[in-house]
């Protein structure tokens, strides 16, 4: 029987937990002490507080060679590279992406996927049987098969004005996309590649900070008291990510 | 029937959340013997959202981590009684929680008093304007604002809210909310420091004649030590509050207020994943006499308790009501029913402002109630003749977060995507603020909840279904208050304004607030409420009934501090009355 009650965790326990390497730091944690917590049962290591893994590997999982490859000129024309900082593909989206949808994001885990299926009306949202990743599959073949009808070529190997046209057309729902559903389809891309470029780096995204380092965001500091009240001050506060920052790596 | 009998407990709460943990504390204080069964896991702030990792923009909010998964449960939605309504295959407009804590977890911190006008809607409305439209089902809450005051108090000095007080005792003081009910002392900390953009709204919003003040923030502006005991820091300004867990234990939340007691409570008990599937009565229909439940194995149990609570969120204790069949289910054809009537919700919009470069907000710095509102707009405290429409909502330019892939301000015009939206959102990142409002949602006969009966959850059970749309009142009210926000916005002296108002029809998709309410309505009249005044349902006396879904409508307001005075002053009468003589509170 699921019988969780928890009880009252030690001092000893208190600081190998994640006190001892709380951003904080220590002139905070004097100032403002700190409760007591809680051992959840079976479920508490000290220690191991429930971290986000970061990816791994190098070689894409989800994607084909040649999916990968539109993939990376597609989000090159959603994200540019500019002077601004680098395009989509090299800040690592597209391998962000890869890691997405080969996971419980991709599987659809989270969403309610019994029928009956029925398309609905626009304020219904989502209700296409396709989890992402069978969307971004089948909308993939349905790009490519619109270039080589149109241009004879690959989507990869157009120039950049004939695959804006193509983006165009797809935020137009002009693309057949083998049946997928278009309006989801596209507004699921912008809002991937966005994630893809502005999430902690340790998803495989966001390579170097350089999403965070356009805006002037620091990711992910925890304290920013000495800042509130400086009003209108551009502060140079350097990029920090959940694992630590390129500063901290190459001592720059 | 199936299920293990368990050994019987004096109180049974649904739901480990706010109004759980609450209304456990009390009950315990009391000496009872209290039981909360919880859906979800367990979460801790060391363990779950640790300040080395819980500025997880992805993690947490666009996927979800500490909310509640559609694939265990949904509702179906629909805008029309003729429409055919479908499941809400993800989340969107609102992220109901599930897990120890319940959305305190991942609350803003907002949190406001309702007006004192607000608990008399219809009366008030009817002798000041005239007849209201017969198809909205607005009517008068029967608690008063006097009423619940020092349970208004009680949550606040829970909380540790930072404020600052606008009306003590019926004496006006300069800086605060001038239209707040009359409060016995101020709040026990001060307002929270204030980032740039705020400050300038407040100067504008002041030359203009209205009155600006920081908002009241279940975010600490110092340390603070409630009345349990239980101590929480100050507030780091992090910008990731809303949708997060606080690392910090600056941010109110039943871990950081009461779990610390309550837990180590001998009397208290806490099962987590522990999901109740209904409310067990007996043959005569008016007594429950426990819930059944089942595990994360699929082990189903039978909860004897002389008392059951439902706190299982808003629209989630109306399902379970109607999953129990306690109460007659509401009909939009003959009006009769009250179980599932009244379901409302939230109108917002926003105005986005545009300000040159040389204006640097560091949005970045914020937090999940950092601003500074007016509320010269909501209720009843403007003169509604010829407006065609009554309530209102606060304005606010809050300055919660600058997380980057939530938070991209582009002048209307710019593209979706590509270079010049890259530049958009680049140059605009540090010197563009919005100002939001937050319109009530007055109930309409043709807005309910009622059982699905096409989709099933996980547990084979009937999804609840949402009829739920905008009427006229929202839409002028919402514009009304929209105008006037782009009013002030422009008094900002921005280069650009953008005022989005909210048109169409309601939809599930985008988010807009986790502010259900409705569905098991209070009142005096047996024929329109499920609960009476003290929350206990008018058909099982030994049941209650926390949280929003009491509301009979939706203030202007977020609705959090109102639930936390509600289940303080049903406590109360739980543990004064009721305890004394078992029975029905109030005569039918
Ligand atoms: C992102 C976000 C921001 C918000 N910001 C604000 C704000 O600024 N101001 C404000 O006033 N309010 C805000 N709210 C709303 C606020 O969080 C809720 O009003 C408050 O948490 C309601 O308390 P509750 O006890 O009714 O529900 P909850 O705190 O959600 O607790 C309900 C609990 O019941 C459990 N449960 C549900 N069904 C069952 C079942 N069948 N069996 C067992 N357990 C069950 C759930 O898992 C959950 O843990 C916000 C909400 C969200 C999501
Ligand atoms: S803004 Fe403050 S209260 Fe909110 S999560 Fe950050 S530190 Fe906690």
């Amino acid at each position: 029987m699921a019988n969780r009650k928890p009880t009252v965790l030690n001092r000893r326990s208190l600081l190998t937990g994640a006190f001892a390497v709380s951003a904080l730091g220590g002139a905070a944690l004097a100032r403002s002490p700190q409760p007591p917590d809680f051992d959840p049962g079976n479920r508490f290591r000290p220690d191991e507080a429930d971290a986000p893994a970061p990816v791994t590997g190098e070689r894409y999982v989800f994607f084909s060679q040649e999916e990968a490859a539109l993939m990376a000129a597609l989000l090159d024309r959603i994200i540019p590279a500019d002077d601004l900082g680098p395009g989509a593909d090299e800040a690592g989206v597209t391998f962000f992406l890869d890691r997405q949808l080969s996971g419980g994001f991709g599987a659809g885990q989270s969403y309610y996927m019994q029928g009956p299926w029925s398309s609905g009306t626009k304020q219904q949202g989502y209700q296409t049987r396709l989890t992402p990743a069978q969307l971004y599959r089948t909308a993939i073949a349905g790009i490519e098969k619109h270039a080589q009808a149109h241009y004879g070529k690959s989507f990869a190997d157009l120039d950049a004005s004939q695959q804006d046209a193509i983006v165009t057309a797809l935020e137009h729902h002009d693309v057949d996309l083998n049946g997928a559903p278009r309006d989801q389809f596209f507004s699921l891309l912008l809002t991937n590649a966005s994630e893809g470029y502005f999430a902690d780096p340790l998803y495989g995204g966001n390579r170097n900070m350089a999403g965070w380092k356009m805006l002037g965001f620091p990711g992910a500091h925890y304290d920013y008291r000495p800042y509130v009240a400086q009003h209108n001050k551009r502060l140079s506060i350097p990029p920090a990510g959940i694992y630590g920052g390129p500063a901290w790596e190459n001592g720059k | 029937m199936s299920g293990t009998t368990l050994p019987a407990v004096d109180v049974v709460l649904v739901g480990f959340g706010w109004t759980g943990a609450m209304l456990g504390q009390e009950l315990v204080q009391a000496g009872l013997k209290v039981l909360a069964l919880e859906r979800g896991a367990w979460r801790d702030t060391s363990n779950d959202f640790a300040v080395t990792f819980a500025q997880d923009e992805l993690r947490y909010y666009y996927r979800h981590a500490l909310f509640e998964e559609p694939s265990q449960g949904t509702i179906t939605f629909r805008n029309t009684p003729s429409q055919h309504a479908l499941p809400m295959r993800e989340l969107g407009s609102f992220l109901p929680a599930t897990g120890t804590g319940g959305a305190g977890v991942h609350w803003n911190g907002q949190t406001w008093r309702f007006l004192p006008s607000d608990f008399k809607v219809r009366s008030h409305n009817e002798q000041r304007y005239g007849a209201l439209d017969p198809d909205m089902t607005v009517q008068d809450w029967g608690v008063t604002y006097d009423d619940l005051e020092p349970y208004y108090d009680k949550f606040e000095y829970l909380c540790g809210i930072s404020g600052q007080a606008g009306n003590l005792n019926g004496e006006m003081v300069p800086g605060g909310n001038p239209f707040e009910g009359p409060r016995r002392r101020g709040y026990p900390n001060p307002p929270l420091d204030m980032t740039y953009s705020p400050e300038l709204f407040r100067k504008a919003a002041h030359d203009l004649g209205l009155h600006p003040f920081t908002a009241p923030a279940a975010n600490m502006s110092q340390p603070y030590t409630n009345w349990l005991g239980v101590r929480l820091g100050q507030c780091t300004y992090c910008g990731f509050c809303e949708k997060f867990g606080c690392g910090n234990y600056s941010k109110s939340s039943p871990q950081t207020t009461i779990h610390p007691v309550l837990l180590d409570n001998p009397d208290f008990e806490l099962r987590t994943n522990s999901t109740v599937l209904r409310v067990l009565t007996d043959s005569t229909g008016k007594r429950a006499t426990g819930v059944l439940y089942v595990d994360d194995q699929g082990n189903e149990y039978r909860q004897p308790a002389e008392i059951v609570v439902l706190c299982a969120y808003a629209y989630h204790n109306t399902h379970l009501m109607l999953l129990s069949g306690i109460g007659q289910p509401y009909s939009p054809e003959s009006g009769k029913g009250a179980l599932g009537r009244n379901y409302a919700y939230q109108v917002v919009s926003g105005v986005d402002l545009f300000f040159d470069k040389d204006k640097v907000f560091n949005p970045f710095i914020g937090a999940g109630a950092l601003g500074v509102a007016i509320d010269d707009y909501n209720g009843d405290n403007f003169d509604h003749s010829g407006l065609g429409f009554i309530g209102g909502g606060y304005i606010c330019l809050w300055n919660t977060n600058g997380r980057p892939i939530e938070t991209q301000r582009v002048p209307p015009g710019t593209p979706k995507w590509g270079a010049k939206w890259k530049r958009a959102v680049a140059e605009n990142y540090m010197s563009s603020a919005s100002i939001s409002t937050h319109g009530a949602v007055m109930s309409h006969r043709s807005n309910y909840l009622d059982l699905d009966p096409n989709y099933r959850n996980i547990h084979g059970q009937p999804l609840l279904r949402m009829t739920f749309d905008f009427k006229d009142n929202e839409h002028r009210l919402s514009d009304y208050l929209t105008d006037q926000a782009a009013r002030v916005g422009k008094a900002m002296n921005p280069k650009q304004v953008h005022a989005k108002y909210r048109k169409g029809n309601y939809s599930i998709v985008p988010y807009q607030t986790t502010h259900n309410t409705g569905g098991t309505a209070m009142g005096a009249d047996p024929s329109t409420s499920v609960v009476n005044p003290y929350l206990q349902s008018w058909d099982v006396p030994n049941l209650f009934v926390m949280g929003a879904s009491v509301f009979p409508q939706n203030p202007g307001y977020n609705p959090t501090g109102t639930i936390g005075a509600l289940t303080y002053w049903s406590a109360n009468a739980i543990i004064n009355r009721y305890l004394k003589s078992p029975g029905p509170l109030m005569q039918t």
